[in-house]
């Protein structure tokens, strides 16, 4: 099994709802808390495993605004577990989810020197590393109904942007998802072979006008013949 | 199976469902709860309006629970000191409704207009109205005249609905999605679930916005539209569909005034009314009988087109005449209105026959046997899935309201009405054309008002002014200056009340609006305003009165402050008798209640206004031996009813809980809407879910339902004699109350057109163009609704410091560059703020975040954040009068017809700093701490694992 991520460039608007809510559920879950530096002061800044990045392509008046968000690929061959010195980081061979356990890590930062994907945080205050655990804490738990044993990340997206499930299936919502829409892996030059997948934006086809009657750009109100429509 | 431990004791756990108050969508949410701790605020998958998600705003609702911004108890500015001065003494509950109800009382007595109750954001506006109402003061309106009346009152003068709350598109069925004018709000989840739902079912999704952020990011096609000119590109897409035969005849002649006949006679009185019979049926031309028949006749067969002679020998023509006279014109081909919007011709063109071919080719049918007004039954509902949805965009300009009709003719004209994958009606809309209900007009003594204070003019009788002609409110709304507006003037309440135009008030009452900052146009001098004292030594606005239940900018200028609790704390109905939450399928509402016991000593607003009604006798809140009638708020919302069997909450009603939306008091209603998760919903029968305006069975269940007086149907305005009247007035044709003064008398002559125009928005008529070369307006970030989530520990980590955005190529042209520090100058002031230039922006437009930049010390942050030292605001280049002009009275900057504010008509010119000029400018002296403020910390852990 292999668990993980396919986000929706199509729909994603980024509205950081995913963001929010994963730091929601996961202040109060199994890393917990998400400390917050100087929250309302004058460089607020804190531990987040979902962050969005906003950029633009293209150039004015065809340019397109991507919302990107990233956190923890998950990756098959992960570099980030390879280089812990300590164990902390590991792989879950059930259900290839990487997670880091807070009593073995030193806050090293040398995982997060090792993740492309920037999707390692540092927690100044516990010195230790924390990063997305696909709300392992909520996948498996059988006391919330089962349409809720999702990330909070999925859960919350308005535009059901995200999808959550298992890659090697090949009729999961997200292989599926993947095969139809050229879903996409980040870096695989890298080989690490991330396990969450984006989907492209579509591109849809144009919308026939020849079919309509073409009139005169001219037409004067006097050659309107009416119609007789009972009211 | 994972050995992972859940990090929780469920034993502890406490699941509760309420409704979020983060923005105005008002989601169902479902709040896990650990000691009196929110664990999880998540979306509630039953909820008719979120279905489950919950956007960034929803999710933080833990911190701003959290906020040390929080008010903490009543606070009275301390005698002595100077207002504005930050120097606050806490007060119990008792001492400030003591105070309150002596001072209101005694206003009461004389001159009850003395008192000006205005409020923001408010989610109660049925009760705080009714609170005014009772009090007997003209002065009161909610936020809407500085927010989006003119979208509102364009859907009711044309429609009898309108955009986003009455009315949202067919999700489920629409092909073709056109959105005009909105950043990235209003709505919030229900827009982001639609728009999913539309792009996998290969819909197309057209954004007009002059800035490609938010929903525009995913739109198939980003049309970069100048500012202020919507109408234009309307109007030219409906000269596109004119000239080709591109609408809908059947929809036209059935559904709308397009074939009642206008009387001709320029010049006259009674020129542009409709041509009636002695009876007041208008009339239309019969093809079969070929004479003047009553067009709401179900059996005639009226001629769309048309020019014919009365008996009198008038001239008269049909609406649709006159429509397709007036844009047929060259002046709405799509090459001259690409000079004014700035889209070029053949993408106006492309757009226009896009969406006839989805309106006319794609049709779709929904088969359920329905029955239509005149009671003939149809087997099936055409639909036209062609939908749009407008906002601010559109709204905020002094041309909006035209603007916002202009796009209903599109939609008209294509027939997509209520209609299957279409624009559909929320209930309780759609209503008379326009709307019942006149406004108040007279104030006296120790009385109620004999109608609510807001209301729908039909003609120049309605408004609410004296025998001279002069405003009866402070907002002046209802005047000569502002014939319909409908939702009154709140920006205008601070300037005129210190001017003493038309008069002076005693006590100022802001709810939860930021009156001060961000609300308010011109900021740094409304804030001189409020300080400002007479020649007695008097403030000019004596006692400043501020509800919220935040530190806000506005906050700091009350002398007596009453803090509100937060949106877990307290009970709320969420009606259908004020801002609706209803879908097209069901007739919804919905409820608040305290998931977390208070921990200081503030107040529901609500309550508190239960509570002063009973205090000061107001009859409805009052039993006949003049004790209070309710308990509280809880016992109000219970047991008020506005007519028999009608109140607040529709779900629940009859003694037994079994009747809905119309019944007599369930003493057992709160406690029903709890245990179904906070809200409820009445699920239309299928054959009363469309074109409701003529749809018998709808008519008759909403005047059962008690949202409308009778079932007849509604009419579709194309052309709005009611604007006629008013320009009547203005040309001094009309058998009744004229204006007198000359400036009065052009604006109604001018935009008061029956048939929405394009004109250049007013202030810049008045400002140099070449001077100020850029169009400057105002966006929303998604994750933030106002102040209250740009304070917040997790929003504002996203963004904390707002830029000025300008198209890239354009910044370059200019020598600039991006992070430089900039002077914005327009015709009012001028601010220094940081750039950033980007491809998302049209040419000549210059945005930014709104409602970031703070004064320093206000909403709980610590001096040096950088919402104050490098965010900003540009309502301090906005001017709340139009630029003035010799030999007129000054006049608001709004919408002439409806008074909304007329933020997105500013002007500005983009210069690079001197070298050395950082930071942002102008900064506000630092706003001491209120007494007992909760201390800010340095390092936020919240987990409610450990221990508070």
């Amino acid at each position: 099994m292999r668990l993980g991520l396919v986000i929706d460039l199509d729909t994603c608007v980024g509205c950081h709802a995913c963001a929010t809510a994963c730091k929601e559920w996961n202040t109060s879950s199994i890393t917990a808390p998400l400390t917050d530096y100087d929250p309302y002061g004058k460089e607020p800044s804190g531990v987040w495993f979902n962050r969005i990045r906003h950029y633009e392509i293209g150039d004015y008046p065809n340019n397109k605004t991507i919302n990107f968000p990233m956190s923890c690929m998950h990756c098959e061959n992960a570099e980030c577990v390879t280089v812990c010195p300590t164990g902390a980081s590991y792989k879950r061979p059930e259900d290839g989810i990487v997670l880091i356990d807070q009593d073995k890590c030193m806050g090293c930062n040398y995982c997060s020197w090792a993740c492309p994907y920037g999707a390692r945080e540092l927690d100044r205050v516990s010195g230790t590393m924390k990063k997305c655990t696909l709300c392992v804490d909520r996948i498996y738990d059988e006391t919330l109904p089962e349409e809720e044993r999702q990330p909070a990340c999925v859960l919350a997206c308005p535009a059901h942007a995200r999808l959550f499930g298992d890659l090697d299936d090949p009729e999961s919502v997200t292989s599926r998802a993947v095969r139809e829409r050229g879903g996409y892996a980040l870096m695989p030059e890298l080989n690490y072979t991330p396990t969450n997948h984006y989907l492209p934006p579509r591109t849809r086809p144009s919308i026939p006008t020849s079919d309509l009657p073409r009139g005169s750009l001219a037409r004067k109100v006097k050659e309107w013949v009416n119609r007789v429509i009972e009211r | 199976m994972s050995a992972v431990q859940h990090g929780h004791d469920q034993g502890k756990q406490e699941i509760k469902y309420s409704t979020c108050y983060m923005c105005a969508c008002r989601c169902g949410i479902k709040v896990t709860i650990e000691d009196n701790r929110v664990r999880f605020i998540q979306g509630n998958r039953n909820h008719p309006i979120n279905k489950g998600v919950l956007c960034a705003k929803g999710s933080a609702g833990i911190m701003k629970q959290c906020s040390p911004a929080r008010l903490r108890s009543p606070l009275m500015r301390k005698p002595g000191t100077e207002r504005g001065a930050g120097e606050f003494i806490e007060i119990s509950w008792e001492q400030a409704l003591d105070m309150l109800t002596e001072r209101l009382a005694r206003i009461r007595a004389t001159d009850p207009n003395k008192f000006a109750f205005f409020t923001g954001r408010d989610q109660m506006q049925a009760l705080s109205r009714l609170f005014a109402e009772q009090f007997g003061t003209l002065n009161w309106s909610a936020h809407g005249g500085f927010c989006s009346v003119n979208m509102a009152a364009a859907g009711l003068y044309t429609l009898g609905y309108a955009f986003w709350e009455f009315g949202d598109p067919d999700w489920d069925r629409t092909k073709y999605f056109m959105l005009w004018g909105v950043a990235e709000d209003h709505n919030s989840n229900p827009m982001k679930i639609g728009i999913e739902k539309l792009k996998s079912r290969g819909g197309k999704f057209v954004g007009i916005n002059p800035a490609r952020t938010g929903y525009q990011a995913v739109a198939d096609e980003w049309v970069p539209i100048r500012p202020g000119t919507d109408a234009v590109l309307a109007l030219s897409m409906v000269h596109v569909l004119l000239s080709r035969e591109l609408f809908d005849w059947d929809f036209l002649i059935r559904y709308t005034n397009a074939p009642f006949l206008v009387v001709q006679t320029p010049g006259q009185k009674g020129d542009g009314l409709i041509y009636r019979d002695e009876a007041g049926h208008p009339l239309a031309w019969d093809l079969k009988k070929e004479g003047f028949v009553n067009g709401l006749d179900a059996a005639c067969h009226p001629a769309l087109f048309g020019e014919h002679k009365t008996p009198d020998g008038r001239t008269v023509k049909t609406v649709m005449t006159l429509l397709a006279e007036r844009y047929l014109d060259d002046r709405f081909a799509p090459e001259n209105a690409a000079k004014i919007c700035g889209i070029p011709a053949s993408t106006i063109e492309r757009l226009a026959l896009e969406m006839a071919h989805v309106a006319f080719k794609e049709t779709i049918e929904v088969a359920v046997e329905w029955t239509d007004w005149a009671g003939r039954k149809h087997d099936k509902f055409i639909g036209r899935p062609v939908s749009m949805h407008a906002m601010r965009g559109v709204s905020a300009h002094s041309n909006g309201f035209q603007a916002a009709r202009a796009i209903h003719f599109l939609q008209i004209l294509l027939g997509t009405i209520d209609c299957p994958g279409g624009f559909r009606a929320k209930a309780p809309y759609p209503r008379p054309v326009p709307s019942p209900g006149k406004p108040a007009k007279r104030s006296a003594p120790n009385t109620p008002l004999d109608a609510h204070p807001l209301g729908f003019p039909t003609a120049p009788e309605d408004l609410v002014i004296d025998e001279d002609g002069q405003p009866l409110r402070i907002d002046k709304a209802y005047s000569w200056e502002a014939p319909i507006a409908n939702h009154g003037l709140m920006h205008m309440v601070i300037t005129n009340a210190v001017k003493a135009d038309p008069y002076p008030v005693d006590t100022l009452l802001f709810f939860m609006a930021n009156m001060a900052w961000n609300s308010t146009m011109n900021t740094a001098n409304i804030q001189d305003m409020l300080r400002e004292r007479g020649p007695d030594g008097e403030y000019k606005i004596p006692f400043l009165v501020v509800v919220d239940a935040f530190h806000s900018e506005t906050v700091h200028f009350a002398d007596l402050v009453l803090p509100d609790t937060t949106y877990l704390e307290r009970y709320d109905a969420i009606s259908l008798l004020d801002r609706p939450i209803s879908e097209p399928d069901a007739v919804c509402d919905s409820i608040r209640h305290p998931l977390l016991a208070l921990d200081r000593d503030v107040r529901p607003w609500q309550e508190v206004l239960v509570e002063l009604g009973g205090r000061l006798k107001l009859p409805v809140f009052t039993n006949p031996d003049g004790t209070p009638k309710y308990k509280g708020y809880k016992d109000f919302i219970t047991y008020y009813e506005r007519e028999p069997g009608i109140g607040f909450l529709a779900g629940y009603r009859g003694a037994d809980g079994s009747k809905s939306l119309r019944g007599e008091p369930n003493p057992q209603q709160w406690e029903r809407y709890i245990e179904n998760q906070g809200f409820f919903q009445y699920h239309l029968p299928k054959d009363i879910r469309y074109l409701r305006f003529a749809n018998k069975g709808y008519l008759e269940f909403a005047t059962e339902a008690g949202f409308l007086k009778s079932p007849e149907p509604i009419v579709i305005e194309l052309y709005s004699e009611a604007i006629q009247k008013f320009r009547l007035a203005g040309l001094g044709l009309y058998d009744g109350p004229m204006p007198k003064e000359r400036v009065d008398q052009e604006r109604l002559a001018t935009y008061f057109d029956p048939l929405p125009d394009y004109y250049e928005p007013l202030e810049q008529q008045r400002v140099d163009k070449n001077e100020y070369p850029f169009f400057a307006v105002n966006q929303r970030p998604m994750m933030m609704y106002h102040s209250w989530d740009s304070q917040n520990a997790w929003l504002r980590q996203i963004i904390a410091q707002n830029h000025l955005y300008m198209n890239r190529a354009r910044g370059e042209s200019l020598g600039l560059k991006d992070e430089d520090w900039v002077w914005v100058e327009s015709h009012n002031g001028k601010i220094r703020v940081q750039l950033r230039l980007i491809e998302g922006c049209q040419e000549d437009t210059v945005w930014t975040w709104n409602a970031i930049g703070k004064q320093s010390g206000t909403w709980g942050l610590k001096p040096g954040a950088p919402e104050a030292t490098q965010g900003f605001l540009m309502n301090h280049l906005i001017s709340e009068l139009l630029p003035e002009k010799p030999g007129e009275r000054r006049i608001t900057n709004s919408d002439p017809i409806t008074g909304q504010a007329a933020w997105y008509d500013l002007r500005v010119k983009v210069t690079r700093a001197a070298p050395g000029e950082e930071g942002v400018w102008p900064t506000f002296a630092n706003v001491p701490p209120l007494p007992g403020a909760e201390p800010k910390p340095d390092v936020l852990r919240y987990n409610t694992r450990a221990k508070a």
